[in-house]
């Protein structure tokens, strides 16, 4: 049996389990080996930037260190230091406020640069306390609906409805 | 405009022409863009996604100039129809996998396309055909602008545009030219190639983006960096590297040819042969066999077929196309047979050889 993907004899047969129906699979060497690493690109994207954060938190922190930072939470989203660490993505605009030391050197291994240069919006830059205060209230509604405070919820609707009013009309 | 008026049809990024559109495919530019007063989608309650998909389809049917734009919800969509709008470069993979409220919004040419809770509230994405990087940046930039009028984007003075995963922030913005380089990949050079762009900073992807297979040998090249440069120079950096690309593919073939003309023949002739003879065969073959096809024809190997005959046979052949075209869902047994058919049809027409489809 030759390769799929060239004329080399296949000697490697891989079957895949992870659609609905399995998939036979016959590479040479080769492209065994780019397959099976491909396959894995999206888990390895994601563990580069785990790994980039990793590094740098090592870095000047103690054990100590890092697990009271892994328990700092957002008093917007509620994010911990720990959950953003693990998933690799942000839970609300303000964590860049509130962990921005963490960010910084962070995003300077990323991108090589802590100043955006481009493009910026041209309605609504100020005033972002307005739209945190959104996202703090339904989160709070959420939490009061859980714990079954309708009375508290009902409240938290009400100043919701009262800010969306207010949110000053662009355009 | 319904899902189906667009099966039938090829798609831009596919349509094979402007400058270069033997090598280059398309271009592409997406801008990741949230919502000031929404958490991102990983903190989102399920209410919260469903406010944040009424606020941004309220607003993009304001605009005027977007009566025409098709607005799907994704949810909705049964599995074939969200693979068909993946296979399109409609939306992205991940989108289509995703659970909860989203949408995506579609230009009528599929120039453009605008995709709701995705890992932002928003990614605006332009495609165009061949190397057209200028003409897609002020295109996305005028859509941006139509939006960022009605909602307040979440952004910092220092960190520009703020997005779920700090790789996106800054500019929001990818840049990526798709390039068809199955010479590279004859002489075993690809992987030279792309060490040497991740050096410079330039991420390389398959067909279909992230840990996609470089299937056909389409390969994605874009910008890795987005904060600290602005949008034009992360243009131009993706921009200045394509003819340098194009030039090793050029020589890469031309070194095929005088090396090896009779191996090199005889690949894309079987290459063509299998396609019009297989009574039952893979995507991932089909692929692989219409890109040596594709450059057989670019090489003069193939005379009696058209690129965009190809360019249109490399999306139909694929599954939620094939099944879209026949109008029936089909296990993968019987989307084997169904493309084998699809190809012959297409494939021996162009013969012109009545006696075959009398058959």
């Amino acid at each position: 049996m030759k390769c799929q993907y060239c004329e080399k004899p296949a000697t490697f047969h891989i079957t895949e389990l992870t659609g609905e129906v399995p998939v036979e699979l016959h590479f040479c060497e080769e492209h065994a080996r780019i397959y099976l690493t491909q396959s894995d690109e999206p888990e390895e994207s994601n563990s580069s930037l785990a790994g980039v954060l990793a590094q740098h938190l090592k870095v000047g922190q103690t054990a100590e260190e890092l697990a009271r930072l892994d328990q700092r939470a957002c008093p917007i989203c509620g994010i911990t230091f720990y959950e953003f660490r693990h998933a690799g993505r942000l839970g609300c605009p303000h964590d860049y406020v509130c962990f921005s030391q963490e960010l910084e050197p962070l995003i300077m291994n990323i991108h090589g640069a802590v100043e955006h240069v481009g493009k910026r919006p041209q309605h609504g830059v100020h005033g972002t306390d307005h739209q945190t205060r959104m996202i703090r209230l339904r989160r709070e509604m959420k939490e009061a609906v859980e714990r079954e405070d309708y009375e508290k919820a009902s409240a938290i609707r009400d100043e919701i409805r009262k800010l969306e009013k207010q949110k000053p009309h662009e355009c | 405009m319904k899902l189906e008026e667009l099966a039938g049809k090829c798609g831009e990024w596919l349509r094979g022409s402007g400058p270069e559109s033997d090598i280059v495919i398309s271009s592409r530019i997406r801008l990741a863009r949230n919502l000031a007063e929404f958490p991102f989608i990983r903190k989102c309650t399920d209410q919260d996604r469903a406010q944040i998909e009424r606020v941004l389809r309220d607003r993009i049917k304001e605009v005027g100039e977007w009566s025409s734009l098709t607005y799907v919800d994704v949810a909705a969509l049964d599995d074939v129809d969200r693979q068909f709008l993946v296979e399109r470069q409609l939306i992205s993979r991940e989108h289509s996998e995703a659970e909860g409220a989203r949408a995506v919004a579609i230009d009528p040419h599929e120039k453009f396309s605008l995709m709701v809770n995705e890992e932002d509230h928003l990614r605006i994405q332009v495609m165009h055909s061949g190397l057209d990087l200028q003409a897609a940046w002020e295109q996305i930039d005028h859509i941006d602008d139509l939006i960022e009028r009605r909602v307040t984007y979440a952004s910092h003075p220092r960190w520009g545009y703020l997005t779920a995963c700090p790789t996106n922030v800054g500019t929001g913005m990818r840049v990526s030219v798709m390039l068809h380089l199955p010479a590279l990949v004859i002489t075993r050079q690809i992987e030279k190639v792309f060490r040497s762009l991740h050096k410079i900073s330039l991420a390389v992807r398959g067909l279909y983006g992230e840990g996609s297979q470089a299937m056909g040998d389409f390969y994605q090249i874009s910008n890795q960096i987005t904060l600290g440069r602005s949008e034009q120079e992360l243009i131009g950096q993706v921009r200045d590297v394509v003819p340098v690309l194009i030039d090793y593919e050029r020589r890469a073939r031309e070194f095929l040819v005088k090396e090896s003309q009779k191996d090199l023949h005889d690949r894309v002739s079987r290459a063509y042969g299998i396609l019009c003879t297989a009574q039952t065969i893979s995507s991932e073959e089909t692929m692989h066999l219409l890109s040596s096809v594709r450059m057989g024809i670019n090489l003069g190997l193939i005379r009696d077929l058209e690129i965009p005959t190809v360019n249109k046979l490399f999306i139909h052949t694929q599954p939620a196309h094939l099944q879209k075209l026949r109008g029936v869902e089909l296990d993968t047994a019987d989307r084997n047979i169904e493309r084998a058919n699809y190809l012959q049809r297409h494939l021996r027409k162009r013969e012109g050889d009545d006696d075959l489809e009398k058959n």
